[in-house]
């Protein structure tokens, strides 16, 4: 019987592995479509041949090779870095919550990076022409790290998870209300870059803006993938991780850190993202069939990138020449989403 | 190495700095089974938790294997010593597997792969507690007692020096409760691993037990071995009980006895007026219970039950006092039940008095 048992596991073991590479392939086939797709569609359409041509042989029109070297290529690699770090944030975030309806965005960590970038914008505009884009992202850390203290300090004192997300929900509310107000009083020319980005939108990605993203996120994810096994250690409770010889103040610490700074880096370029912290790690989990970090950090992060650059191709195109936020289409497909997992999930929130 | 495995000097636990028990102090031997007993709320949790050092120590200390306690790092603490907590943890798409696999982590590599032989244990910790057929079920869809088992596979294969245990027994029915005990008494006993637990079930604490500790108030209350912790006067005092009985021989509780003058005899021996006591108790009767030898299974329960009790010395014949005792008895009762009795030389005088109480109309037979 033990024999039978035996193979049981190792069949299982590969059955899964299988599943895991499936889920990888369609994700990394979507996230190729896509990008074609979305360098395709717009105001000028881009036939597909023209499309490779002009990325990798670097030959077209003048025209052609402007819209998508300058406009496109970058808004759209901007678009999956961002959404794959949203994604992974998110996913950090209802681990450390031990919540699977935690996100920057629901929590107001997005709002309190929002409130903080708004206020150097303003500021620094008056006395600088331009910000690094290095400096938004720092504004928008502290930002994000000022939501997430204000969080923790509300989680000390009340264990309640509905709480809470009500805590989170105020504090965003605080946050917008202050980045309204100042960009009220903010003079006329700040106003129109503030209003698009407050909305947030892949626009206007500068390739600078594109290497600084990849470099930030890049280095975030590559330490967020080192910490799995803590992670998954931290999946059974604090006080399991702990006897199992993980330093649970350091951990947690790190856990705010990355999180924090991944969903700032979006809020600084993209400005608030909504629901896609919540639904994409959700979607990852349930079509991995697993919440390994190992499979589940990457699996977010592709899933993430696919879900984002997605929804800006339907916020670009949808209503053109209008342009939606991203946040209009994020909402539309993310919120069902979070409901579903609600009704799904209810006995156990 | 020192024999003692734990060693605890003058340990203050509690929370937020402030100390609720204090002046802590014992020994614990290798492969010992120890555990802690007390009312709800006396602080069981808050010991373990300061030993598993997920609480920090308020003052005193805890040499774990010869090292201090506060100096071990959590990764050196993890290959000493397994818990298996009260608190339920939620797992999202994890197998009983997983969860297993999750006591290797001090072993494996920085991203925690499991090696094949990482696998190998972690089936050998399924199998310990009967749950292999488990392994492939979601963790969040099992029963409490199945996932008892799963958390102390967990612990297993985290291949502790010592485990310790917070109520591992609440939820459990008793066949699960019997074969989680049973479990931990070979752990002790083969692998010689040290355990520590909290435990509700009196009972089974005096049977399990090498050593208990009786956890009250802002003191240990008493330490030592279940013979001399378990008799009446201790459990009694622990617990506060003022409403019923700790029998310390087969550590079984009962109710208190029935107030008020007793109208009822019950004639038996051998454990055949054991049925008719419990009933009596329950309709909250009083009554009288007779001729018995103190020894007498009977005579066991009746000590706790019975108002009075008509006793012979031991193997002998049953005296005229005796007799007469029980007639007088007989007299102030408006009804004898006779509950049947082993009748052999000593004792045919049971069978007079039956007949007796025929004759005056009170005998009911069961």
């Amino acid at each position: 019987m033990s024999k039978d048992n035996h193979l049981g596991f190792r069949n299982e073991v590969f059955r899964r592995r299988c599943r895991y590479m499936l889920v990888f392939a369609i994700l990394i086939v979507a996230f190729f479509t896509i990008t074609v797709l979305n360098i395709n569609t717009g105001s000028v359409n881009m036939p597909v041949p023209n499309i490779f041509k002009a990325l990798f042989l670097r030959e077209g029109t003048e025209r052609e090779m402007d819209i998508i070297w300058h406009i496109r290529l970058p808004r759209i690699i901007m678009a999956a870095v961002l959404g794959g770090a949203l994604s992974l944030s998110g996913f950090l975030l209802q681990t450390f919550f031990e919540n699977p309806i935690a996100g920057p965005y629901v929590l107001g960590i997005s709002s309190g990076a929002k409130m903080v970038v708004a206020l150097v914008m303003i500021v620094g505009l008056k006395y600088a022409y331009t910000l690094s884009s290095y400096s938004l992202i720092i504004a928008a850390f502290v930002g994000s790290l000022l939501s997430t203290g204000f969080i923790l300090l509300v989680a000390r004192r009340i264990k309640n998870m509905a709480a809470l997300l009500v805590a989170g929900i105020m504090i965003g509310y605080i946050c917008s209300a202050v980045t309204d107000f100042t960009v009220t009083f903010a003079s006329d020319s700040d106003i129109v870059n503030l209003h698009n980005w407050s909305l947030g939108s892949f626009s206007g990605m500068s390739w600078s803006n594109v290497q600084v993203g990849i470099i930030v996120v890049g280095i975030t994810t590559i330490l967020t993938m080192a910490m799995s096994k803590p992670i998954g250690a931290f999946q059974l409770g604090e006080a399991y991780a702990q006897s199992m010889g993980v330093n649970i103040k350091i951990f947690r610490v790190l856990l705010i850190l990355l999180s924090s700074m991944l969903s700032a880096c979006v809020t600084a370029f993209a400005g608030p993202i909504s629901f896609v912290g919540i639904a994409v790690p959700f979607i990852a989990k349930g079509s991995l069939g697993t919440s390994k970090p190992l499979v589940v950090i990457p699996g977010a992060f592709i899933c993430g990138a696919v879900f984002c650059m997605l929804c800006d191709l339907i916020a670009r195109t949808a209503f053109a020449p209008v342009e939606l936020s991203i946040s209009t289409v994020t909402s539309i497909f993310g919120a069902p989403i979070v409901i579903y997992m609600m009704i799904r999930k209810r006995s156990r929130i | 190495m020192s024999e003692n495995f734990f060693e605890i000097n003058k340990l203050s636990v509690g929370y937020n700095k402030k100390a609720l028990i204090e002046d802590i102090c014992f020994d614990i031997k290798r492969g010992e089974i120890v555990t802690l007993i007390g009312p709800n709320g006396a602080g069981k949790s808050t010991i373990l938790k300061s030993i598993t050092r997920q609480l920090e120590i308020i003052n005193g200390n805890v040499v774990l294997d010869g090292g201090n306690l506060k100096d071990l790092s959590f990764k050196e603490l993890a290959v000493k010593m397994a818990v298996v907590l009260t608190e339920r943890i939620k797992t999202e798409l994890m197998t009983c597997y997983d969860i297993v696999a999750t006591g290797r982590y001090p072993y494996t590599g920085r991203l925690g792969i499991l090696s094949y032989e990482d696998q190998e244990k972690v089936e050998a910790a399924l199998a310990a507690v009967h749950a292999t057929e488990l392994g492939g079920r979601d963790f969040s869809a099992i029963s409490d007692g199945q996932r008892q088992r799963v958390l102390l596979a967990r612990a297993i294969c985290q291949e502790p020096d010592a485990i310790i245990l917070d109520e591992p027994t609440s939820f459990l029915d008793v066949k699960y409760k019997l074969e989680l005990l049973s479990i931990l008494r070979g752990m002790a006993k083969e692998n010689n691993i040290t355990v520590i637990m909290s435990l509700h079930e009196i009972d089974l604490a005096q049977k399990i037990s090498d050593k208990i500790v009786c956890v009250k108030g802002d003191r240990i209350y008493r330490y030592g071995k279940p013979e001399e912790i378990f008799d009446e006067e201790t459990i009694r005092g622990l617990y506060e009980i003022d409403n019923g009985f700790f029998d310390p021989l087969y550590g079984s509780i009962e109710l208190p006895r029935p107030e008020g003058e007793p109208k009822t005899m019950v004639i038996s021996s051998s454990g055949k007026g054991i049925k008719t006591y419990r009933m009596l108790q329950k309709e909250n009767t009083p009554f009288i219970a007779g001729i018995l030898y103190p020894g007498d299974t009977d005579y066991q329960l009746a000590r706790l039950l019975a108002t009075e009790i008509i006793e012979e010395k031991p193997f002998c014949g049953i005296s005229e006092s005796a007799m007469e005792k029980a007639r007088a008895a007989m007299k102030r009762c408006d009804r004898v039940i006779y509950a049947g009795a082993d009748i052999g030389t000593y004792n045919k005088e049971i069978l007079d008095l039956v007949e007796e109480a025929r004759k005056e109309g009170k005998l009911e037979e069961y």
